[in-house]
């Protein structure tokens, strides 16, 4: 597994993510400026990392989603290479057009910081192969924009389609009342792409990989990825 | 050449900042404030032969970057 994290002006979880990748794979992976036009040669994994990019100036995403190394990340896309977009990732994927949808301002209107439990819809993809179905983690979820929202059309196609990867919910797995921190269209945390090779989500996994900072449930999304192109292991 | 960019959130996609100002408003003792929706206005300079030219080079802007046409709308004038 080689993996390639897009650093932008104002990313702020690149070493976070970095760490999780070395920790799962063995492999360090490459830090790619922005203002790059060309991954490294044998990407398989594009990380676009949490963060303010641009100050989260215009929307959230917006102009990161226009950088030079865009075009390339479209084209690892198209090829069927892997894409994880964390928190400002995800806006940033979203903004590009590479996910459907879009990440409003949270419904209360506030910055939300917090420990959050979130459901594993599926078990078979690149990204969660590592999980179970219907799988309760507990991970922290740090964002102002994370509120997901989209035309119904698009909703019951990515329904229809299995393409929510996480929904949050309390620590029992209900969707209702509190469970939903953000206003989020079905309490959507997370979505794959047409053919499951993107992944936005706004939770950070990258944060809960050692006990130390209290708890490793995000370990599971990496120890999947780090199993990408292994004999048994080519999962959706 | 002068113009004006707005960009405002779509009719139907909720505007929890313009709920916000509006309950504000009504807090001030102002009556008769039914609804508010918060949006964008941009003051752009832009140097092309003429109005029609500008405006297509302003509705190309709003719908590569100004504007996230998932849920806003735009409108341009030209100063």
């Amino acid at each position: 597994m080689n993996a390639a994290v897009i650093l932008f002006p104002g990313s702020n979880r690149e070493r976070d993510a970095a760490r999780a990748l070395e920790v799962s794979t063995g492999r360090k992976p490459k830090i790619v400026w922005h203002g790059d036009h060309d991954l490294p040669s044998g990407t398989d994994l594009v990380v676009l990392p949490g963060g303010f990019s641009y100050g989260d100036y215009l929307r959230c995403g917006a102009i990161a989603a226009h950088a030079p190394i865009m075009d390339a990340i479209r084209a690892h896309a198209a090829r069927g290479g892997l894409v994880l977009g964390i928190c400002n990732g995800f806006q940033i994927l979203v903004e590009s057009g590479l996910l459907p949808g879009v990440l409003m301002r949270n419904a209360n209107l506030r910055f939300i910081c917090k420990m959050q439990h979130l459901r594993i819809e599926r078990a078979d993809t690149a990204f969660t192969s590592q999980y179970l179905q219907g799988q309760i983690v507990k991970v922290a979820i740090a964002h102002g924009e994370g509120n997901y929202v989209a035309d119904d059309e698009t909703i019951r196609r990515i329904e229809a389609e299995g393409r929510v990867a996480f929904r949050y919910c309390d620590e029992s797995g209900n969707l209702d009342g509190q469970a939903n921190p953000n206003g989020s269209i079905n309490n959507i945390a997370g979505i794959y792409s047409e053919r499951f090779n993107v992944l936005g989500l706004m939770p950070h996994p990258e944060n809960l990989i050692d006990p130390m900072m209290g708890g490793t449930d995000g370990c599971g999304l990496f120890e999947s990825l780090a199993l990408f192109n292994t004999p048994g292991h080519n999962a959706a | 050449m002068k113009a004006r960019v707005t960009v405002t959130l779509k009719n139907g996609i909720l505007d929890p900042q313009g709920k916000a100002i509006e309950g504000a408003l009504r807090s001030q003792g102002l009556a008769g404030i039914d609804n508010v929706r918060q949006g964008k206005i941009f003051d752009i300079e832009i140097s092309v032969g003429d109005k029609a030219a500008a405006e297509g080079l302003l509705r190309e802007a709003c719908e590569k970057l100004l504007a996230n046409m998932v849920v806003e709308d735009y409108r341009v004038e030209i100063l």
